[in-house]
């Protein structure tokens, strides 16, 4: 943290003789730039909207939609991500037919970039999922699931880097305890490890080893747990922790008004964000950056 | 030298060009948007799921046997002609397999009242009926009881008021509710005899309360879905045609 102090005061003083005339410096501005993240949570094989005479969702979702509203975000903005937070499999016959190929055929046709994994991924044994990933053309990222005495070793990467636009962009994946939610004889040797100590890491490797501009935690924890004080969630974890941006989650299906401003652990403001379930929503998250620093000097301004 | 701290500057600067301009997060914008039929769907998506839905709406629609009359599990007060139906339905798929496996005969079925998630219509029925009565992924365990848990567990349904689906167990309660008789295939309950009890996993699991199935001396799993039993014993009969029957009533 010192170092980077050090460089932003170094900078500043720079600007100052810049503008003095002395006239080395080649700063340009660099205009502002936008990425777009786009999130989606628990889709549970929701591939064809729900039938005009469903109780709760008539008429929502639909994976053909999905796609060409993401197309014309795209267009938009082509610094875009798309991400999702685990729970793809699980919920219509779609999965009980194909186990899961069509949703992973149909995630990679959308140009998913990664996604987390879900309890429920597990629901045809951590073979079956394995056994789907030659249709999966996006990575998967989950840092807190020891794969390493299992098939999906090698697989699933802890975190991953983007750049866009000459913005770097990291991002991490955590997964919900499987004991006492999934049968072991499903998820066999997988191992969970703390999501707090793992943010801890991950953090660390984000900012200061991949030197990322924007950390994003990809997580299956859950939004909260109000009758469970003691279990992590993802306003716990973002209260608890430092340096991530925003927290994408999924688990408990939670319809939010707007994304959730969280403080962090060194009181910054971060975004813990969810779109309930079935493909229903699209989250969609911009983040400005800019090179004058005067525009950041007032802290990060944050609309929802 | 009156230079140097000139030339540091000058120096200072250039690794500072050299450097990538560093950038400032200062603005954040969050919303979300719904999925709805005002948004044109992509055709190319749509061409892609369809040979996928064909399939598995031909299957789903596919007839497998014939329902005589419409069941639901609101018809019928301590047993349902559902809620038989169905327990006596696993238990018919299921003790082939536990017997093969174990050598013992399953005592009795206990499932749950709420499990039963559609009715069954009158007429076709088709594999989509099975996942309209049972869309969860629940398997079939067999856990052994104790006699003495057997007395928790038909003390749980004489409380609880419910038609739970039972099968081989016959229960017989008065207007408060309180036990008359309880027999599993026609014998009284043995204290000390171990009972192998069929249900699910969520119920083993403590789902609908059901406390009872813990401790136990063993738990069986048959790897065999509520669903899959269900589609099997469609397919294996033309025709059902439950009732209500003696299994579970109220003596006034």
């Amino acid at each position: 943290m010192k170092r980077r102090d050090f460089i932003q005061q170094t900078s500043a003083g720079t600007a100052l003789i810049s503008l003095g005339g002395i006239g080395l410096s080649s700063f340009t501005t660099l205009g502002t730039k936008k990425i777009t993240i786009l999130h989606t949570n628990d889709v549970h094989s929701h591939i064809d909207p729900f039938g005009p005479e469903d109780g709760r969702n008539a008429n929502k979702g639909g994976v053909a939609r999905r796609a060409s509203l993401i197309e014309s975000i795209r267009k938009e903005n082509p610094h875009t991500i798309l991400l999702d937070a685990g729970d793809i499999f699980q919920g219509t016959p779609y999965f009980n037919y194909y186990g899961g190929e069509l949703e992973f055929k149909l995630m990679s046709m959308l140009k998913y970039d990664a996604a987390t994994i879900g309890n429920h991924d597990f629901d045809n044994g951590i073979d079956g999922l394995y056994a789907q990933l030659p249709h999966a053309t996006f990575e998967f990222i989950s840092a807190n699931y020891d794969f390493s005495n299992t098939v999906m070793n090698s697989h699933v990467k802890p975190y991953k880097t983007f750049s866009k636009d000459g913005i770097k962009i990291g991002l991490f994946g955590l997964g919900i305890e499987l004991q006492g939610l999934v049968d072991p004889l499903m998820f066999k040797e997988t191992k969970y490890l703390d999501p707090i100590e793992i943010t801890q890491d991950m953090t660390r490797i984000l900012k200061t080893e991949e030197k990322c501009d924007l950390i994003i935690c990809l997580s299956h924890l859950g939004y909260n747990y109000r009758n469970e004080a003691s279990k992590i969630s993802d306003l716990k974890l973002a209260s608890l922790t430092k340096d991530i941006d925003l927290i994408i989650g999924g688990h408990t299906h939670t319809f939010l008004p707007k994304p959730t401003i969280v403080k962090n652990i060194v009181g910054k403001n971060i975004l813990v964000n969810q779109v309930g379930c079935y493909g229903i929503n699209l989250g969609k998250i911009d983040f400005y950056f800019d090179s004058d620093m005067n525009k950041a000097a007032n802290g990060t301004s944050i609309f929802v | 030298m009156t230079f140097k701290p000139f030339l540091w500057v000058l120096l200072a600067l250039l690794i500072y060009n050299c450097k990538e301009h560093e950038t400032y997060l200062y603005k954040i914008e969050g919303k979300e948007i719904s999925i709805t039929d005002s948004l044109q769907s992509d055709s190319k998506i749509n061409d892609f799921i369809k040979p996928y839905r064909n399939h598995v709406t031909k299957d789903l629609d596919s007839v497998l046997a014939y329902a005589v009359d419409t069941y639901s599990k609101s018809d019928g007060d301590f047993n349902t002609a559902i809620g038989n139906f169905m327990a006596d339905a696993v238990y018919e798929q299921a003790n082939p397999i536990f017997k093969a496996r174990t050598g013992h005969d399953i005592d009795l079925v206990l499932l749950n009242h709420g499990g039963i998630r559609s009715i069954i219509s009158k007429g076709n029925i088709t594999t989509r009926t099975a996942f309209e009565l049972m869309p969860f992924e629940n398997s079939l365990v067999v856990v052994a009881l104790k006699g003495i848990q057997i007395d928790s567990l038909i003390m749980y349904l004489s409380k609880r008021k419910k038609a739970h689906p039972i099968s081989k167990l016959n229960l017989v309660i008065d207007k408060d509710y309180h036990i008359v008789s309880a027999t599993i295939k026609n014998k009284k309950v043995d204290a000390g005899k171990t009972y192998y009890v069929a249900t699910n996993d969520y119920l083993y699991n403590g789902g609908d309360n059901m406390t009872f199935f813990k401790p136990n001396d063993s738990l069986y799993n048959l790897d065999y879905k509520i669903r899959n039993v269900l589609i099997d014993y469609f397919k294996k009969v033309d025709t059902i045609s439950p009732v209500i029957d003696d299994r579970f009533i109220q003596i006034k």
